[in-house]
């Protein structure tokens, strides 16, 4: 079946459901999660660890564990995804889908140049020679801003830094100039001064190369400044998406409002205490029926833990899971002047 | 020839001059005087005086050491006590069966255990692994000396293919010695290749809960191209570490199966040395043991730093 790239999204999630089995037995790390993504759009995820949104990335990718369990759909371009044999995921992996770790230091391998895991993706999936995949990959590794990259094509990676590591591994990301990129916490383990560099080099790539990116991080200043949109998860689920812009002015779910408040801010009162949300993240294995939120949430009501509540439209493309909009958005604006 | 590997060069010296000062030491305070024993118990004290003078055993420690040490690195190891024939000579024959056998049955033991560990960690917690893993238990829990005895009842007195024990030699070409060192140096493997093959196999297993093994997957390759071209040298370290030590061992630690078979090894010429008070025989066999080892254990130095770029780096 052919599909029009004009109107078929690249990417369209339909209530992923993801069961994992856990040393404490099958934990629903991710339901009910949909959301679609049209070419050349951005998209962040953010949550606490734990909340599902590496899963859910390692899902669109095929890489979780074959223990886990996935259900409902990924479609790219319009074929599905969930099911698909690994032969013929490998096929898209690193090819069309591509993906950046969080950790630099230990994502690349120790025994191989560097220059040989650029040019892998190229000739697996472009089928380069040799040569020619290694012109390419001094050329991707320039692309990305390594110094010397023509000199230094034969080295290890021990001998890199973790920010240059993280450059090494887009270069790799980015070989087949894949349609969508999924960038999983990639600044979180490099110094704050590295973070803002590879940030826009990242930013840079997407924009030149028409790429949709998926942005995960826990850090909303992060979120606010490379996305388009947003999806904030919490206990497996989506609690609230939409527009960053919208989703940062008018937050609606009661969680992302706690979020927002508990990051650190420069210019507080010396001795003002880090507001934090009160209780504990909810074990995956043990989740309650109702809004995973429900117990550590301040305008809690019985109907909240009856059962999931559904996505409510707050405004235009903004969704809010919560039944409790009328007072928490209201709230919010006391909240914010707060 | 980088300065790593003449570093090692230089400990590899320093740990054999300590060794020949310990093994020295300690068999020259063990009690008994070789000629006592040599000339028996109810010999004339004067006798042994004699023979104690002709054996050179009356000089000052430090010169017995010392003219040890310049035989050795002139090849002249002195004659046996007992014997009365070069030392050199009687170590020499021995190494032409120990050497051989430990080197087949080394060979046989990385064959079995690399194909085992690495097909189990593949099919971690699969039906295979299972069974695998069993069966290196059992492995494990076998006597080799026992083993052994299976195995000659089977192939020696059953199919009647190999012989139960001797050594043909490499008079007649090299085929009848190996066939003749077959059966031991199975017996000595299979005990090692059910160590080595766990050892295989948690080493590849950790390396694939590493991050670059997802990367690689992310990159699109399979599961067996990530375990061939990305896991299998990181897993490598450990598994050479064991098998430098088995190595060491076959060398000497082979005395049971030596016997179970009728093989002048290395490891009887040992035992039969000691019980004779042999003792000249004795330093310079446990010399060669030593030498043998950290030789072994430079070898296993040196190729960690093929297999592995950081290791050069790190020791400059």
């Amino acid at each position: 079946m052919m599909s029009n790239p004009a109107t078929t999204p690249l990417i369209e999630v339909e209530n992923l459901a993801v069961r994992l089995n856990t040393s404490r037995g099958p934990a629903q790390a991710v339901r009910g999660v949909s959301f679609s993504l049209k070419r050349g759009e951005t998209l962040g995820l953010v949550g606490e660890s734990g909340c599902g949104k590496s899963v859910t990335a390692l899902s669109l990718m095929g890489l979780l564990p074959d223990s886990a369990v996935v259900s409902g759909s990924i479609r790219l371009d319009g074929s599905e995804l969930v099911g698909l044999s690994d032969a013929d995921y490998c096929r898209l992996r690193g090819n069309r889908i591509s993906m950046i770790f969080q950790e630099p230091m230990t994502a690349l391998n120790p025994m191989h140049t560097i220059g040989h895991q650029v040019a892998e993706p190229l000739r697996r999936h472009k089928k380069y020679a040799a040569a020619q995949a290694r012109k390419e990959a001094i050329a991707l590794l320039d692309r990305v801003g390594l110094p010397d990259a023509a000199k230094r094509i034969d080295a290890y990676p021990h001998q890199f830094s973790g920010g240059q590591r993280q450059r090494i591994t887009i270069a790799m990301a980015l070989a087949c100039e894949p349609d969508l990129l999924i960038a999983d916490e990639p600044t979180t383990a490099l110094d704050v001064t590295i973070q803002g560099q590879i940030l826009d080099l990242i930013a840079d790539l997407v924009e030149e190369r028409g790429m949709s990116m998926i942005l995960i991080s826990h850090d909303l200043g992060v979120i606010a400044e490379n996305v388009q949109r947003m999806m904030v998860m919490y206990g497996g689920t989506v609690v609230e998406s939409g527009p960053t812009d919208e989703v940062f002015r008018r937050m609606g779910h009661p969680y992302t409002q706690g979020l927002f408040r508990a990051r650190p801010r420069l210019g507080a009162r010396k001795g003002t205490r880090l507001k934090t949300i009160s209780g504990t993240v909810p074990e995956l294995a043990d989740l309650p029926a109702g809004c995973a939120f429900g117990d550590r949430c301040p305008l809690v009501e019985d109907r909240c833990r009856a059962a999931l509540p559904p996505m409510i439209e707050v405004g235009p493309g903004h969704d809010v899971r919560c039944l409790r909009t009328d007072v928490s958005m209201a709230d919010h604006v006391g909240a914010l002047s707060a | 020839m980088s300065v790593f590997v003449l570093r090692r060069l230089l400990t590899l010296l320093a740990t054999l001059i300590g060794a020949s000062l310990i093994i020295f030491l300690v068999l020259d305070a063990l009690p008994g005087n070789a000629a006592q024993m040599l000339m028996g118990a109810d010999a004339s004290p004067d006798a042994v005086r004699a023979l104690t003078v002709k054996l050179g055993l009356d000089q000052p420690l430090a010169i017995r050491y010392l003219q040890w040490i310049k035989g050795l690195l002139s090849g002249d190891l002195g004659n046996s006590y007992v014997y009365g024939t070069p030392v050199a000579g009687l170590i020499a024959e021995r190494l032409v069966l120990t050497i051989p056998l430990a080197i087949m049955s080394m060979l046989i033991t990385v064959v079995l255990a690399l194909s085992a560990g690495i097909y189990t960690a593949a099919n971690h917690n699969k039906l295979g692994d299972v069974g695998v893993m069993s069966l290196t238990q059992v492995g494990l829990a076998l006597p080799n000396f026992w083993f052994a005895i299976l195995l000659i009842l089977l192939f020696s007195v059953r199919l009647q293919w190999l012989s139960a024990g001797g050594f043909a030699g490499w008079d007649d070409g090299a085929w009848p010695g190996i066939k003749s060192l077959l059966l031991p140096a199975i017996s000595l493997a299979v005990v090692q290749a059910a160590i080595l093959a766990r050892v295989t196999r948690s080493a590849v297993l950790e390396v694939l809960r590493e991050d670059f093994v997802r990367t690689a997957r992310a990159k699109g390759l399979g599961k067996r191209e990530v375990l061939w071209s990305h896991v299998l040298r990181n897993a490598m370290i450990p598994v050479m570490t064991v098998m430098g030590l088995q190595f060491a061992n076959l060398l000497a630690g082979t005395i049971v199966i030596e016997n179970v078979f009728y093989l002048p090894g290395l490891g009887r010429l040992i035992f039969q040395s000691i019980a004779n008070r042999d003792l000249i025989v004795v330093r310079n066999c446990v010399m060669l043991l030593a030498a043998m080892v950290v030789i072994v254990n430079f070898v296993v130095d040196v190729l960690y730093a093929f297999i592995d770029p950081r290791i050069k780096v790190h020791d400059l």
